[in-house]
């Protein structure tokens, strides 16, 4: 599975609860709802056990969260620099 | 305080109610009047009673009438100015038999028809029948302290204090979930009044008199909240004038409740500053022998144990405390849901549910509350959460002003440094929409509305096209727009929360489910009216909430009670429900066929939900506030539907009536 998908269905699992609501990969998590102000810390304990990457302080910006997207770019990120 | 109920015959088409039906109805309000019951019955209307005495214990029993016996009246509350009332109308040559403030409601609508409510400063639901006119009058209180019910059926009307008496009135009464009320439920964590979550029932709407006539029905509102337009209605003086008027009228209302009440009054103590500031007040008035009333927690984060101490200190009162931990709340869940009547998104009911038993085991019928100070002075984090957003979105690009949210929040100064970044990236969603009402509370109904995921497709289907949010906003008076941002917070935060949950579930069904009568001191209305006059700085000062009230309570208060930062009340939500040892009807009201059963939520999502909360309390993982939410509002569903829908009330228990009069033909030859 990609990146993406796993993101996706983590995503679609854990905070849609199988919902069917459209959310594009470039959808803001925050603007749809999607997770709230204290979402954000669950986000980063899937990134880091699933994938096995390390998030400093200085990655918890919307820029590498709040999107399907932008958490896909960020770990791939992360993974070619480990 | 007591239960009320009636059937009336709309068309007078010869619907006689039934007077099985009465003692049904009276006997589900059982619990809010369990001293004395009565009935009056004619060919076209019937009433039932349930007293709790608190005023003229030996003559005030009802249903009552005036002298020549054509008008009748039933009524839940206490009207605080009687005395002043009765001796306006002894003036205007009324004479009365009882020392009951029932009777000066009576006179007071002879005297003045349905402007009398206008005049009238209390807590009550009434129902009126002019047997000579054949009129139905139905008032209720301003903010909505006491609740009444309504449900047009066949040609007849049934109403009630609780949803479960009109019930238990017929089985032929549809019982099922309106999706409207369960939309507005998972948006502003309440049904907004006249909605209901049940189709065909309604509430009276506070504020307001509805008449049934000549086979039609009116209602207006006899009292709207008002703030300031302009300098127009606005409080003329300093604050510190502010300050001094503001303590004279919680003196003057605290004094009206402790003695307008033929029973010793006794007071809730949460360790915050406005129970403390009432318990002060009513300390005052009562004197020695003043009985106190505290929830502690076990969970450390919600316990507020060493502020109430100091408070009993100070007013050297009879203190009573329980402690109350995770699954005490799971245990008592079921039947605070059968009192509550509708879906919670929060636990906080259940421990004022132990509260008030507490209170009747040691003999306390009365007790006062600091409830309303919060959206009447502005307390709520919201607005000063609102204030800061206003201010952010005048320079949106500005890196200082969201720190001002900070202020709010502690956690987020020391959270780290980019964590805040996502947290900015949350309250500053719409910052451009700062000046569209409903900017204040958008975050938290973005936030609650994500329970609705987890809504069936039928759910979904039935509310296709329809939102609870827009509906609302278009609901707004005329002349909120010209109401400063402060208010107009305030007026949205009282519409949506006040009557429809924390008056409701919090407040008069828990306190009955005792039999115990709240009185709230920061909701008289001359507190209120002064209140809404005050310029928006007296009440909010930069981010100082309740400033004015603070100011207000100096000396009665111990000054670290008054510094302390604000503590929501809240209790442990989600977690008391997972774990090894919850009680069994968890797991059998969140399985797949219960919740397909009741078609409300998706069973797979609710197991999908459960999995995810179960997984968080064996790990110690912090849950968010969705999640919580959304167990606490699948669960309290289930129940609802359990007791209401798929079942019928708990059987009426048999009812005795001491005042009994029946002018229909089979009542007469009875």
């Amino acid at each position: 599975m990609t990146i993406a998908a796993k993101i996706r269905g983590y995503i679609r699992e854990s905070f849609l609860f199988g919902s069917d609501q459209k959310l594009s990969d470039e959808d803001s998590l925050l603007d749809a709802g999607v997770i709230d102000s204290t979402g954000a810390m669950e986000l980063v304990s899937f990134l880091e056990s699933e994938f096995r990457v390390d998030v400093s302080d200085q990655d918890l910006v919307p820029e590498n969260l709040d999107s399907v997207a932008a958490m896909t770019a960020f770990v791939t990120r992360k993974l070619a620099s480990q | 305080m007591c239960g009320i109920a009636g059937i009336v015959d709309l068309k007078g088409s010869g619907a006689t109610p039934s007077r099985e039906a009465l003692v049904r109805m009276a006997g589900a309000l059982n619990h809010r009047g369990p001293d004395e019951h009565g009935l009056y019955r004619d060919a076209q209307a019937g009433f039932a009673h349930a007293r709790l005495s608190i005023i003229d214990l030996a003559s005030g029993q009802q249903p009552l009438s005036n002298d020549d016996g054509t008008l009748w009246i039933v009524f839940n509350g206490e009207i605080f100015n009687y005395l002043e009332l009765r001796a306006e109308l002894s003036e205007l040559g009324h004479r009365f038999r009882t020392r009951s403030d029932t009777e000066v409601i009576v006179h007071a609508y002879e005297a003045w028809g349905d402007d009398a409510f206008a005049r009238m400063n209390g807590q009550w639901a009434l129902a009126l029948w002019d047997s000579a006119r054949r009129r139905l009058v139905l008032s209720r209180d301003r903010m909505g302290v006491r609740p009444l019910y309504l449900c047009e059926h066949g040609s007849r009307l049934y109403f009630a204090s609780e949803v479960k008496a009109i019930f238990a009135a017929d089985a032929s009464i549809p019982r099922a979930f309106d999706p409207v009320g369960l939309d507005q439920t998972f948006t502003f964590w309440s049904i907004v009044p006249p909605q209901s979550v049940y189709a065909g029932v309604h509430e009276l709407q506070p504020g307001y008199v509805r008449v049934y006539e000549n086979g039609g029905m009116s209602e207006r509102p006899y009292w709207r909240p008002r703030f300031p337009v302009g300098a127009d209605g606005l409080f003329e003086g300093s604050l510190d004038d502010a300050v001094i008027a503001v303590r004279s009228a919680l003196e003057q209302a605290t004094a009206l409740r402790m003695l307008r009440a033929d029973v010793p009054v006794g007071s809730y103590l949460s360790g915050g500053l406005d129970s403390s500031l009432v318990a002060a007040l009513g300390r005052a008035v009562a004197g020695e022998r003043f009985q106190t009333f505290s929830l502690r927690f076990a969970d450390a984060e919600y316990d507020e144990t060493p502020f109430q101490r100091t408070m009993v200190r100070k007013l050297g009162s009879i203190h009573h405390e329980i402690v109350v931990g995770r699954r005490d709340i799971a245990q008592v869940f079921p039947d605070v849901i059968y009192h509550t009547e509708r879906p919670v998104l929060r636990t906080a009911p259940a421990p004022l549910f132990l509260l008030s038993r507490l209170v009747a085991q040691t003999g306390i019928k009365v007790v006062l509350t600091g409830e309303g100070a919060d959206e009447v002075f502005a307390g709520y984090d919201l607005f000063r959460e609102a204030k800061v957003r206003r201010f952010w979105a005048r320079q949106p690009q500005s890196e200082k002003r969201p720190r001002l949210l900070e202020r709010l929040y502690p956690y987020l100064a020391r959270s780290p440094v980019a964590q805040q970044a996502m947290t900015r990236r949350f309250f500053g969603r719409g910052l451009s929409d700062f000046a569209r009402p409903g900017f204040a509370h958008a975050p938290r109904w973005q936030t609650t509305s994500a329970v609705k995921r987890l809504f069936s497709g039928e759910m979904r289907d039935a509310l296709a096209g329809s939102d609870a949010t827009a509906r609302f906003i278009d609901s707004l008076p005329r002349e909120f727009s010209s109401w400063a941002p402060l208010a107009q917070d305030q007026y949205i935060e009282t519409r949506t929360l006040l009557a429809g949950y924390i008056l409701a579930s919090q407040g008069d069904r828990m306190l009955m489910a005792h039999s115990v009568e709240g009185r709230f001191p920061f909701l008289d209305k001359d507190v209120v009216a002064l209140a809404n006059s005050l310029p928006a700085a007296y009440k909010l000062r930069v981010l100082d909430e309740k400033h004015v009230v603070k100011k207000a309570a100096s000396g009665l208060v111990p000054a670290d009670i008054i510094a302390r930062p604000k503590q929501p009340y809240r209790a442990p939500d989600a977690l008391s429900f997972v774990g090894d040892d919850v009680p069994e009807y968890v797991s059998e009201l969140l399985s797949e066929r219960a919740v397909s059963g009741a078609g409300v939520f998706d069973a797979k999502a609710v197991a999908q939900l459960l999995k995810k909360c179960t997984a968080a309390s064996a790990s110690g993982t912090p849950l968010s506030n969705s999640d919580n939410m959304a167990l606490v509002g699948v669960l309290s569903t289930q129940l609802v539907h359990h007791q209401y829908v798929a079942g019928r009330p708990r059987a009426a228990q048999t009812v005795h009536f001491r005042t009994d009069v029946d002018r229909t033909e089979s009542g007469k030859a009875a």
